[in-house]
């Protein structure tokens, strides 16, 4: 019973696959995938630009969207309508074609990374090889749609939005990178279900996730960091700064396309969230042995929703970065941080097993950590700000 | 450490979520069109004309001096000047507005024709709720909308209606005094005048009229 | 030679030349773009799924937009009044199929001295970090003393100059 709830969605689809002649069934079943993707995760970002917006209002004590339907629930039918019936609005100057083309490259970009994520057992579209390869190689492809979003619109706004868009998702890009060659250095593949059976092991009834170690929690706290850069949000949210630029990129954007942009915007949340659950928090399996007959597609979305939930925190918490030490940030701290990561999960592969490994990595981690950071903060001076002129 | 702020700070944020389902208290916005927070006593949103008295038309105190609608700096004020007179609260023969009107979607809510006013005519109201689905007719106010008794004034802004209140009723003593030492001197100058009349010879020097348009134009 | 490897090939060809042909430098730049992704198509094609995904992730990714920046940052995305057709489109076509010759005897070349093979070999990510790692580990250690040398000069190039005393 257990087994076949797991596999709900596999039965399914073979089950309506089988009226069909047997030369249409393989194409059937990616196409049956394709429309399940296109359509589950549009409906999780409905949800979640709700759940952000009532999320945000309790961090400043407010009770968040209540008014149309039960608790505000069917706010995002209420904006979906809204987008779609406004008028769009394309700038007399700007460069038509590639203003048209821009939200398209970015959610189809954005679309494709999911085609490689595991979402639950045996529940991934296309088995790849280099499954996170191709994850980077189109995500690179949505840093291109933001740049053609800012030039085409021939706004100063927008265009200075994506140049710091692009900087930054270009220096942030490396970051995730190489968090994530860490993974990939211990489990020995690039095919994200491979990685995911790998952590999909239980001693004592605690899971193989690869957060549960040294290396796994620096990456994937440097993960987290690059994740948030990567996705425009806040704190590095400079490319949208409201208070700056209007809207960054998309200031020139109104109706389906604005709508399309906010769209990709979620779902590349949603797939970034998704490859930190596969490459850290052991993706579908899960967390302890004595759970492992709830669902395996539950635990993967679960994830990634506390993910999401993380996000929201992290936005109603953080004040924005100013440009330089975002990217004094990125160079100066994170990066060479990495590459220390990175060189101690090869220490981690070669030690083999036992106690010392652990006592090794952590203490090269948490002092390189402490020394690193103590050196960051030497040049700033903490306490009570002076004004010039404001006293 | 490098981070601990950041800890410190989702620390409270967390605190914010979790207590703000429990405790009603740090809940610092009301839902608005059930629950409404009193207006606090010196909110301003748009102007409108006291009148003194039952009837608005009679009782208007603008005269029609125009000094807001030449301050006003969106210029959302009209007023045009009535041909005929009628006493104001002292009783002197005042011209009154046969039209004020002021645009509700230019007025800037910044209280200059309060200012200016020297007749104490128009005030700030608090009323805010002024949307309507009417866009040319609802969102210009004309002066039977625009007029509301100095009660209303009393009820949204007390101390300061208080005050205008007993600098009207100083100036309307100073204007009584002022009439009264004048009906006296006159009564006086008149009584002194037809003793001296009845005292002197009737051969008064009259005043010579004043020489005036001399060189034309 | 299926038909999607002829449609791939029209479609990175179409990219190639509307890169030569556009008179704008921001459309030129996405229509290499264009190229990129047809050549990343055709590696994968050829079920050389990692080059394909190196190629968009590194030319997509990167060298387009460093074109892009180059272009926004040094003002060239006005168009020049007298034209975008160089003088001296001669001398350049000579460079030009020059290369392009250099290169054909190169392919024309290898196809000869490699023997053919009839069955596709399968090659895996792993097999390439083990050939990467293993026997091509020299070159792979030269180029990235290379690219190193490169970034710090770069790096020693964008530094801010102390001030000299006059």
């Amino acid at each position: 019973m257990a087994a076949n709830l797991d596999q709900i969605f596999i039965l399914l689809r073979d089950w309506l696959v089988g009226f069909l002649p047997a030369a249409l069934r393989p194409a059937t079943g990616v196409v049956l995938g394709v429309i399940a993707i296109v359509c589950v995760f549009p409906g999780l970002f409905a949800l979640t630009t709700v759940f952000e917006r009532k999320g945000l209002g309790r961090i400043q004590n407010r009770i968040g969207p209540n008014r149309v339907g039960p608790f505000g629930l069917f706010q995002p039918v209420a904006d979906g309508i809204k987008s779609l019936t406004k008028e769009d609005v394309v700038p007399l100057s700007a460069n038509a074609a590639v203003h048209f083309l821009a939200p398209l490259v970015l959610v189809v970009a954005v679309f494709m990374e999911f085609a490689v994520l595991p979402i639950g057992r045996n529940m991934v579209l296309v088995d790849m090889d280099a499954g996170l390869l191709f994850f980077f190689a189109m995500g690179a492809a949505t840093e291109l749609s933001v740049f053609m979003a800012g030039w085409s619109s021939r706004n100063k706004y927008s265009l200075l939005g994506a140049m710091r868009a692009v900087a930054q998702m270009i220096s942030y890009e490396v970051v995730l990178l190489l968090s994530s060659v860490a993974v990939v250095m211990i489990s020995g593949s690039l095919s994200l279900p491979k990685i995911v059976a790998a952590q999909d092991q239980f001693t004592n009834g605690f899971p193989h996730w690869y957060i549960f170690t040294p290396w796994g929690l620096a990456g994937f706290l440097i993960y987290a960091i690059a994740a948030t850069a990567e996705t425009n949000r806040s704190p590095f949210d400079l490319p949208e700064g409201e208070s700056e630029l209007v809207a960054g990129y998309h200031t020139e954007y109104s109706g389906f396309k604005f709508a399309l942009f906010f769209l990709g915007e979620y779902l590349a949340m949603f797939s970034i969230s998704g490859l930190g659950t596969t490459l850290f928090l052991g993706g579908w399996s899960a967390p302890f042995s004595f759970l492992t007959w709830v669902p395996s597609w539950i635990w993967f979305f679960g994830k990634v929703m506390l993910s999401i939930f993380v996000f929201i925190w992290l936005r109603g918490t953080l004040p924005r970065l100013r440009q330089d030490q975002l990217m004094n940030f990125a160079w100066k701290f994170v990066l060479p941080f990495t590459l220390l990561n990175l060189m101690v999960t090869a220490l981690w592969r070669f030690m083999g097993e036992g106690w010392q490994r652990w006592v090794v990595c952590t203490v090269i981690l948490v002092a390189a950590y402490v020394v690193m950071g103590r050196l960051e903060m030497r040049r700033e001076h903490f306490g009570p700000r002076s004004y010039r002129y404001a006293e | 450490m490098l981070g601990d702020g950041i800890l410190k700070g989702m620390a409270e944020t967390a605190k914010n979520f979790f207590l703000s389902y429990v405790s009603k208290e740090r809940l610092t916005t009301v839902e608005y069109p059930e629950h409404r927070i009193p207006t606090v006593e010196n909110a301003r949103v748009f102007p409108f004309l006291v009148y003194d008295g039952a009837d608005w038309e009679a009782g208007l105190r603008c005269v029609a001096c125009q000094i807001c609608e030449k301050e006003c700096p969106p210029k959302c004020i009209y007023i045009e000047k009535s041909t005929d007179k009628k006493p104001d609260f002292v009783g002197k023969q005042q011209f009154y507005p046969a039209r004020f009107d002021i645009d509700v979607s230019v007025c800037m809510s910044c209280q200059i024709c309060v200012e200016v006013c020297p007749f104490e005519a128009i005030k700030m109201d608090t009323e805010f709720e002024l949307a309507t689905d009417d866009r040319f007719g609802g969102l210009l106010e004309d002066r039977q909308k625009l007029a509301k008794s100095n009660e209303y004034y009393h009820s949204i802004h007390p101390t300061e209606a208080t005050e205008v209140d007993a600098r009207l009723a100083e100036e309307k003593a100073k204007a009584e005094a002022k009439a009264k030492a004048a009906a006296d001197a006159a009564a006086k100058a008149t009584a002194e005048a037809s003793a001296a009349k009845a005292a002197d010879a009737p051969d008064h020097a009259q005043p010579t009229p004043k020489p005036t348009a001399e060189g034309g134009s | 030679m299926s038909p999607i490897f002829y449609l791939l090939a029209a479609l990175t060809l179409a990219g190639g030349l509307a890169t030569v042909l556009l008179k704008h430098l921001v459309h030129a730049a996405l229509a290499v773009t264009i190229a990129f992704a047809g050549l990343a198509l055709l590696f994968l094609q050829l079920d050389a799924q990692f080059a394909g995904f190196a190629q968009i992730l590194v030319y997509i990714g990167a060298v387009a937009i460093l074109i892009v920046f180059a272009i926004l940052l040094t003002h060239g995305a006005d168009l020049p009044k007298e034209g975008v057709f160089s003088k001296t489109w001669l001398v350049g076509l000579i460079i030009a199929a020059g290369v392009f010759a250099v290169l054909g005897w190169a392919v024309l070349a290898s196809v000869s001295a490699v023997p053919q093979q009839n069955t596709m070999p399968a090659v895996t990510v792993h097999d390439i970090g083990n050939a990467l790692v293993g026997r091509y580990v020299l070159p792979l250690e030269i180029v990235a003393l290379l690219l190193t040398a490169a970034t710090i000069g770069a790096v020693i190039v964008a530094m801010h100059e102390k001030e000299r005393p006059r």
